[in-house]
């Protein structure tokens, strides 16, 4: 012990050479001046986006272009079925996504046996988040539109972009599931509590501002795909609003499309899809507060 | 009252007992048997022939110890003697950690509770467990304390009020949270946090608490309210705490019983075992000479 001490004592104190710490300094600030250049911009683009789509699609906007179908050979009137039909769509795929999601994060982290076949699973999930949409789109067509016999529809377009979610979902909800210390999962089972009551009670209560994360990424991603639901749901024009799970629907994503690729009076339907894009903007950013409300509201109850 | 004691060992002849000179046969308690507690009953917990295995690796080599009922018994030992290894088998929470292998037999009130026939949630609600950092749910403070009973399905509203109120008091933390139960536990401070995971540990009513280094990320103030409470708890429960800190020992513990790398080397009555330590490896550890 006293030789260990005197040992250290004899050493002198490491001094940096005045000219090291200059340039260590320096480096510190290219550095950080690189990052900070870096997010500005990603900044600029972002505001770039907005920028032009509000600049040209502002115009388009007022309370016939919410309120109205389209007329004139989509030269004119509004977007209203479209808004509709993108609503429902995002709505219904989150609807089949987030408690099949959920439900798999939950087994993979909570309940299946630690292994090689976990692992391929959690591979295989990360997998089918790179599958390229349109593939989706295909399937959707072979499976719910065809063999399952639902048609082109609200219902085939919300599964087919369902599936496309669930990647998203599952892999932000076995984060979050991951995050949540172990410390009260023991408090939990030590009072007397199941493994489901305390997954149910405890872990997932403590793991929903996660799980809602990975929600609002998906409903971006899910509001915004024109390609899954080509072949499965949307149409380019339908008379009237849906009135069930098994109607054709308008869908934003597909509406700009089909306005920019096809039609007659390519100046007029511009100018209706720049103003369907910022609708678009603003959908998907208004479901997403939604989602960004209840996770603030939980973290303020749960976390000091 | 002490000499009662000391006069009680002499007349059994049990002064100069050493648990290492009995050679009986594994499963019967020799250790609770070697010094009388004047109170003392049969034993609430009753540990008899205990190994416990990490994968292959042995953790614990036949111990054989008895708890008594309204007293409070101190694990110590230094770390990685198998002490928290130990307490932890008292709930069967060992059973969260694959691989693990139990030999030997745990009785609470006589009941073997190490097989299949003993259901572990139901052993968790008479066998309490505080852990060694306070762990309270992120849910509110009234909900913290109302888990226990919910998952029990006590879905009375006045009656879960009532005995959350009830814990709360008895832990000591009312006073300081009585205006602010619907704030998140996490702004409690680390020693009122203990608190509630003990009063949340208290409205399960169990009958046994084990506490799991308790203080260990606590500041001294903490430290003596916890203990304060522990001997005002000891009125009604049996206590058994896992602590690397020998004061700690000696200012609550009624018996202490020292491990050292997976054995029991020596148990009696505290103040026993720190004036007059039997095995020469217990000496060297209460005197500081390791550990």
């Amino acid at each position: 012990m006293n030789t260990h001490e005197s040992a250290i004592a004899s050493v002198p104190p490491v001094r940096q050479p005045a000219r090291g710490r200059k340039k260590r300094g320096l480096t510190q600030k290219i550095g950080f001046a690189a990052l900070a250049a870096c997010m500005a911009a990603n900044i600029f683009f972002l505001g770039a986006i907005i920028f032009f789509i509000g600049l040209k699609g502002l115009g388009a906007i007022n309370w016939a272009f919410l309120t109205q179908a389209p007329r004139d050979a989509m030269t004119a009137g509004g977007v209203a079925p479209a808004i509709v039909g993108t609503l429902y769509l995002t709505l219904g795929a989150i609807m089949f996504a987030l408690p099949l999601g959920v439900a798999s994060a939950v087994y993979l982290t909570e309940y299946s046996p630690k292994g090689w076949i976990v692992n391929l699973l959690r591979v295989s999930v990360n997998n089918l988040a790179g599958v390229p949409s349109v593939v989706f789109g295909l399937f959707g067509l072979t499976v719910f539109v065809k063999y399952m016999g639902f048609g082109v529809s609200i219902i085939s377009g919300s599964l087919t972009l369902g599936i496309l979610a669930l990647p998203v979902i599952i892999s932000a909800s076995q984060e979050a599931l991951v995050a949540v210390p172990q410390s009260i999962r023991e408090a939990s089972l030590a009072l007397g509590a199941t493994q489901w009551e305390t997954i149910r009670k405890v872990v997932l209560p403590a793991a929903l501002p996660g799980i809602l994360t990975g929600v609002i990424l998906s409903v971006g991603r899910v509001a915004g795909e024109t390609a899954p639901i080509l072949f499965t749901a949307a149409a380019f024009y339908v008379k009237g609003y849906p009135d069930s799970p098994f109607s054709e629907v308008m869908a934003l994503p597909y509406h700009i499309y089909a306005l920019m690729t096809e039609g007659t009076h390519p100046e007029e339907q511009t100018r209706i899809a720049y103003g369907s894009s910022l609708i678009l903007l603003a959908l998907v950013l208004s479901v997403s507060m939604i989602a960004i409300f209840i996770r603030q509201r939980q973290r303020k109850t749960y976390h000091a | 009252m002490h000499d009662t004691m000391v006069d009680y060992e002499k007349q059994m002849g049990l002064e100069n007992f050493h648990p290492s000179l009995v050679k009986g046969p594994v499963g019967i308690n020799m250790n609770s048997l070697g010094e009388a507690d004047l109170f003392g009953s049969e034993p609430k917990i009753d540990a008899r022939g205990v190994n416990f295995y990490y994968g292959s690796k042995k953790a614990l080599n036949n111990i054989n110890l008895g708890f008594l009922p309204r007293r409070v018994t101190a694990i110590i030992g230094p770390s990685g003697c198998g002490k928290s290894t130990f307490i932890r088998l008292l709930n069967r929470m060992h059973e969260l950690v694959p691989g693990t292998r139990l030999e030997g037999e745990i009785l609470l009130d006589g009941l073997d509770i190490t097989g299949p026939a003993c259901d572990a949630a139901e052993l968790r609600k008479r066998v309490g467990m505080v852990f060694q950092k306070p762990n309270p749910f992120p849910k509110t403070i009234f909900e913290n304390v109302a888990y226990g009973l919910e998952v029990n399905g006590v879905t009375d509203k006045e009656l879960i009020r009532g005995k959350v109120i009830d814990s709360l008091k008895k832990a000591a933390l009312w006073g300081e949270v009585k205006d602010r139960l619907k704030d998140s536990a996490l702004g409690l401070s680390g020693g009122q946090q203990q608190r509630l995971c003990i009063a949340r540990c208290l409205a399960v009513e169990p009958e046994v608490i084990l506490f799991d280094e308790p203080c260990a990320s606590l500041d001294p103030i903490s430290t003596g309210k916890i203990e304060e409470l522990i001997l005002e708890l000891k009125k009604e429960y049996t206590i058994i705490i896992v602590t690397h800190n020998m004061q700690q020992a000696a200012r609550v513990s009624d018996r202490t019983a020292f491990f050292l790398m997976g054995e029991l080397i020596e148990e009696g009555r505290t103040e026993r075992i720190f004036k007059a330590p039997r095995d020469k490896r217990t000496e060297d550890y209460i005197t500081g000479r390791f550990g």
